[in-house]
């Protein structure tokens, strides 16, 4: 387009613009900014964008007085890992099936799928199933399995690999390949862009799940490191309560609770902030790619 | 012969199929044995017998009864429709409304750099959006109180207003999506074709003339289509976000408590599973309802755009 000269209406939408996206940064900074200040300090001046004063105390009893936190950290990454990397497998395998134009039945095997995207048996029946007939309570799966199989994901990597030519496969059974030697040695390399875009998404909402959590583990050492969060938000004296407290009051003769959960938060988002400006640009080229073509 | 055949090509893509099998499997686990699940609205259910051994209500509709004469659950539907409402038209205005605007901008770095700002919240679970509420909202250290407090307002007491707080959720949704919901309607706008608009600045349009009449028309399929499905999903509250916005704040719940927390707290908190299934019931008839007739409506509209 021509650039235009300096217009009054181009000047709000620029200062509209920015002070939106300075909304969306300020409470992390404010955030930063709690977990660094002391007790203190937000008693007496509440959430401030700058500590008055900086301190790294929340941080070291959070770290040094309790092991749950590394428990909680192991479990996300853990559930974050396997769930992304099983996730991909298990549904671009079945994407794939469905995409293959040559076989036969492959319609019936899409309306399998898209049934559960129509139909919702609700949380009470599905609660029930995983509780008393899949026996996951307390158990890691129950974080990993009730995600795994996602009918949205798989037809996202079917229709990329439908845009594949038919006369690749052909060609590689022709050469003696069999239809899963196709499917990881052709296809697979061949998806590598829809795989990313959706491998980034699933692993996002494992590590940002607690839902899960919530309804399944009641075992302190399993809950992932959002639930911890939310258990210390509505309830920092467990804090006190848990292993190491006196490891603790020697570190601090009291316990900052708000500035701790300021720090937990930031060591919540901490992966997320620091793979953000990589993974940004692709999720959004990603999710172009697919509203463009439809 | 025929089913012959059909055991024949079933045999010959045997590896197909069992590359289907693990999510075949999972699906039936998680999607379809919970359908199955449904008729405990219609029974006692005792956890020792399960889903299928346990008796049947008698009368048979007794959960229902007792869902149907409780205030609570009357509140919730009413709560899940007028919230989820509210949030679609906010939404959609919101959304649409930024995307033209960033359209409007020339300056490709500024384009750059608000657009990751605003997309970073979508990436944050709605726990650490609770946290940023609360360091807002608290009433002793919350920035806004301090800031009521220094120009000489009474501090407000927002945890135990339950009138504000649709307000307070429809802003904490848009800080955390337009980033993200606007990604549509900007890609759709981008690929209009510019001579369009080169057109009309000839004959003398103005800026709003053009998005009046160019930029509104093309974006109305895909405003329609995304309108459509959010109201097919009109039923289903985010959980997560009302949990960890609102939790157990039992002041807020006249306006903040949805069908899904109150199921969450029938089947977790008061073990109350007659009732959860009763109304979890309810909800996944009226979804599916909405969701066919949504879906119906799409397809009308423009047959490639509907999910199916």
């Amino acid at each position: 387009m021509v650039a235009k000269k300096f217009s009054i209406s181009q000047f709000i939408i620029i200062i509209g613009i920015s002070l939106f996206s300075l909304a969306c940064l300020f409470p992390f900074i404010m955030v930063i900014s709690g977990s660094l200040s002391t007790e203190k300090d937000i008693m007496d001046y509440g959430y401030t964008l700058w500590p008055k004063s900086i301190t790294f105390d929340s941080y070291r009893i959070l770290f040094l007085g309790s092991s749950r936190i590394f428990d909680a950290y192991g479990v996300s990454i853990l559930v974050t890992v396997v769930g992304t990397i099983l996730s991909l497998f298990v549904t671009s395998m079945g994407a794939y099936v469905m995409a293959r134009r040559s076989f036969k039945y492959r319609n019936i095997l899409s309306i399998y799928v898209i049934i559960t995207m129509l139909f919702n048996g609700g949380l009470v029946p599905w609660y029930i199933i995983c509780v008393r007939y899949l026996d996951l309570k307390d158990t890691l799966w129950a974080l990993i399995l009730p995600m795994l199989a996602n009918a949205f994901n798989m037809f996202l990597i079917r229709n990329f690999m439908l845009s594949i030519p038919e006369d690749m496969n052909e060609s590689a059974k022709i050469d003696g390949a069999g239809d899963f030697k196709i499917f990881y040695r052709l296809i697979v390399p061949l998806s590598v862009p829809v795989l990313a875009t959706v491998g980034l998404f699933v692993a996002l909402s494992y590590w940002n799940d607690w839902f899960l959590g919530l309804m399944f583990v009641d075992k302190q050492e399993l809950q992932p490191l959002q639930l911890l969060l939310r258990t210390l938000i509505s309830n920092v004296e467990f804090l006190k309560s848990s292993s190491n407290a006196s490891a603790m009051q020697r570190i601090s003769a009291q316990i900052p609770s708000e500035s701790i959960k300021m720090a937990l938060t930031v060591v919540t988002i901490g992966p997320i902030i620091f793979l953000y400006p990589f993974v940004q640009r692709f999720f959004v080229k990603g999710l172009m790619v697919g509203a463009v073509k439809g | 012969m025929k089913s012959n055949g059909v055991i024949r090509e079933l045999l010959r893509n045997r590896t197909l199929l069992l590359m289907f099998l693990p999510v075949a499997t999972l699906l039936f686990l998680f999607n379809y044995l919970p359908l199955a699940g449904l008729v405990i609205a219609f029974k006692d259910f005792d956890f020792a017998k399960g889903i299928f051994g346990s008796d049947w209500m008698d009368p048979l509709l007794d959960n229902f009864e007792y869902l149907f004469s409780s205030s609570t659950a009357f509140r919730a539907m009413r709560n899940t429709i007028l919230l989820n409402a509210l949030f679609i038209v906010v939404g959609l205005l919101f959304e649409v409304g930024f995307a033209l605007l960033l359209n409007e901008i020339r300056n490709k770095y500024f384009k750059r750099v608000t657009q990751s700002l605003t997309f970073l919240p979508f990436f944050i679970s709605w726990i650490v959006v609770g946290v940023f509420a609360y360091n807002l909202m608290n009433f002793e250290s919350g920035a806004i109180n301090r800031v009521l407090e220094t120009i000489g307002l009474q501090p407000i007491d927002f945890y135990s207003e339950a009138g504000l707080w649709p307000f307070i959720l429809t802003i904490a949704i848009r800080w955390k999506v337009t980033g993200y919901g606007t990604i549509i309607y900007l890609a759709a706008l981008t690929s209009i074709d510019n001579s369009y608009y080169e057109a009309a600045s000839i004959d003398g349009a103005t800026r709003w003339q053009q998005i009046r009449y160019i930029s509104l028309p093309m974006l109305q399929p895909t405003i329609i289509i995304l309108t459509l499905l959010a109201v097919g999903r009109i039923m289903n509250a985010d959980f997560g976000m009302f949990y960890a916005m609102v939790g157990d704040a039992s002041l807020l719940f006249p306006t903040t408590d949805v069908i899904d927390t109150f199921v969450y707290r029938s089947l977790r908190k008061s073990g109350d599973i007659g009732m959860a299934s009763a109304a979890g019931f309810m909800q996944s008839i009226v979804a599916f309802i909405l969701i066919i007739g949504s879906n119906y409506a799409a397809r009308k509209i423009d047959r490639d755009s509907a999910i199916f």
